[in-house]
């Protein structure tokens, strides 16, 4: 257990920063955490991912020289993920925010959970 | 019939690029575009049904010219193009019904805003249906919630800034879980095409090795694709998105947006994930236990509501619990009965929203039961079509629901576990006796005379006493033939069930 766990540190603390992220997502009731917090949970895949595709030793997957055997590069699959899931978590986050700021003009609140008592108390 | 092969990446690129092209249109344009690119999409579907079902096989087409391990590929044998054709004809007919009253709730001017994210829902969802490659299904799954984000809060008030602020916290809460589930899935076989997944998990299970990290992935993937297709106990944010949006956007968010994550969950257990090992795993109790809970809980729900819409809404849980459960019993029986509720279910929750505006529509705007009271004689057409989504729901015989029940029924019966057998019929049975309670408390409401103290004959339109004025058939043809076609699908789904079911079973078979 032991020694699997520093062997592997790098994902330990993915899945350690993941699990900061998801709750921070699901508990906080301040909109503006709630994203930072999607943010970490995102990054936190990021960094597991690209630990995945890391080979000590390898270079980055850019052809030099026209040496294209597999023991000079890392795995590109990974990076490739990444870079698709940056695109991802760039959109949904500002989604996010501009839902935020929709909110806050309209309430002068970034609290959700008062938002849904005031809409509760407008009867809408 | 060389061609028929391209037509599902066409159908996709199509409703894509439509979406790109609504962007530059003015709203009529994109109304007119939008319409045309799903009767299309909804062509090359049914073409590419004909080939398979003719052929009884399922073909792979490679994307881009990278070969198999690495590159991107679709695949589909007869279930994948059929699923497409019947949401295409959902969304048609979910987009005509709420036409009218789209035009009034969304400000002027942001009408071809409103198509874009009806075309990009398309291209996702025909892409969730047809992709072979895990992290694209990652990709468009964000693309999906984005779009019906876009559905919920396109009529700009509080409520539904609120109710898409929630939607997208769960919805984010889910892909986040999914996304770490396909990276572990990643780690433990290096591949990301489905077929190749499954074959190297098949090597991990027989070799012993990976037993508590399998588990674990298959543990998230499931529960991500749960959260995001709202089962029992993370339906928390359903009501508010379904009730509060304009009518289209929540026939399209229940009947679509939801099944295409349950369809792409069924993908992934059949192409993944493999039916045995999901079988062995003992998640699959865990999903049975819930879709039971989701049966009742959401009926109860539905029964202590006072709003016409949000009752449809948590009538949604409920049935979205029989789904999971179908999924939980574990037998290829109890997946075409979930899959044939998919079908069923799409059909008839999008008619009840479409028929329930229009029975607000004749009572003031208002959604409260008081309010509804002879609803349906002011407007006649939403009357008798709420009557028969309603009958559907309950499940009377003729209607689509009947034979969903009858189905998972007869999955239940045949299973060779007592343990299963018993709680499916009879939480069955208590859900049927809530669906009625709720269901026909609403239609006798509808169909109760008003006028106060003096009794007014049902004829009698006319009447001093009348709050609210009637809509006759004539004012609104369009609103009209919706409703017929919803009822005549809903009829066509439960008196030619054989055919349907023989289709599901054949491409079950060539699935994964």
């Amino acid at each position: 257990m032991g020694e699997h766990l520093l062997a592997n540190y790098a994902e330990a603390v993915a899945m350690f920063l993941f699990g900061i992220g998801f709750t921070n997502l699901l508990l906080q009731k301040n909109m503006i955490k709630k994203i930072i917090g999607l943010n970490i949970m995102d990054t936190a895949v990021y960094l597991f991912l690209a630990e995945k595709g890391y080979i000590e030793g390898h270079i980055a997957p850019i052809v030099v020289n026209g040496d294209l055997s597999p023991e000079t590069y890392i795995n590109p699959v990974p990076s490739g993920l990444v870079l698709t899931g940056i695109v991802v978590s760039v959109s949904v986050t500002a989604l996010m925010l501009s839902l935020t700021i929709r909110l806050y003009r309209r309430y002068h609140t970034l609290d959700l959970d008062e938002i849904t008592i005031r809409l509760k108390k407008e009867g809408l | 019939m060389e061609i028929i092969r391209n037509f599902p990446c066409l159908s996709i690129l199509l409703a894509m690029f439509s979406a790109i092209i609504s962007s530059a249109l003015k709203g009529k344009g994109a109304r007119w575009l939008n319409t045309f690119v799903i009767i299309v999409v909804g062509a090359l579907s049914a073409a590419a049904l004909y080939m398979t079902m003719t052929t009884g096989e399922s073909y792979v087409y490679v994307m881009g010219h990278v070969p198999a391990p690495f590159g991107n590929e679709i695949r589909f044998g007869s279930l994948e193009p059929g699923v497409a054709l019947f949401f295409c004809v959902i969304m048609l007919l979910s987009l005509n019904g709420g036409r009218k009253k789209l035009l009034l709730e969304i400000d002027p001017g942001k009408e071809n805003l409103y198509y874009i994210m009806v075309d990009l829902l398309l291209s996702s969802l025909l892409a969730l249906v047809y992709t072979n490659d895990l992290f694209t299904a990652y990709v468009f799954v964000e693309i999906n919630t984005i779009a019906a984000c876009g559905l919920i809060m396109i009529t700009e008030r509080g409520r539904t800034i609120e109710a898409a602020a929630r939607y997208m916290i769960m919805s984010l809460l889910g892909s986040g879980l999914f996304l770490i589930g396909i990276c572990l899935l990643y780690d433990m076989t290096g591949h990301l095409l489905m077929s190749y997944i499954r074959v190297s998990i098949e090597d991990i299970v027989a070799s012993g090795m990976y037993h508590a990290p399998l588990l674990v992935t298959i543990a998230l993937i499931v529960v991500g694709l749960a959260i995001k297709s709202a089962l029992f106990p993370f339906h928390a944010w359903l009501p508010d998105a379904y009730g509060y949006s304009t009518v289209s956007s929540a026939a399209m968010l229940s009947s679509l947006v939801s099944k295409g994550y349950i369809f792409l969950l069924i993908k992934l257990i059949y192409r993944v994930i493999g039916f045995d090992t999901f079988l062995n795993s003992r998640i699959i109790n865990v999903l049975f236990v819930f879709g039971l809970a989701g049966m009742i809980m959401g009926s109860i729900s539905a029964i202590r509501e006072n709003d016409i819409r949000r009752m449809i809404s948590f009538s949604s849980v409920a049935q979205i619990g029989y789904i999971y459960m179908g999924f939980g019993l574990g037998t290829s029986a109890g997946m075409v009965a979930s899959i044939f509720h998919i079908l069923s279910h799409a059909a008839t929750k999008s008619l009840l929203f479409v028929s329930g505006v229009g029975l607000t529509d004749v009572s003031g705007g208002h959604k409260e039961f008081v309010e509804l009271t002879g609803s349906g004689y002011r407007n006649v057409a939403a009357g008798i079509a709420f009557m028969v989504g309603s009958l559907s729901m309950v499940g009377i015989p003729a209607f689509s629901g009947f034979i969903s029940k009858l189905l998972f029924a007869q999955a239940a019966v045949q299973h060779n576990q007592f343990a299963k057998l018993l709680p499916t019929l009879i939480v069955l049975a208590v859900s049927t006796v809530l669906n009625t309670i709720y269901f026909m408390k609403t239609v006798i409401r509808i169909y109760t005379p008003t006028g106060g103290t003096s009794y007014v004959a049902p004829g009698n339109a006319r009447h001093e006493d009348q709050k609210y004025a009637s809509v006759s058939i004539k004012e609104n043809p369009l609103y009209v033939i919706t409703l017929l076609c919803f009822i005549i699908l809903n009829i066509i789904l439960g008196m030619c069930s054989q055919p349907i079911t023989d289709w599901i079973t054949q491409g079950l078979s060539v699935f994964a």
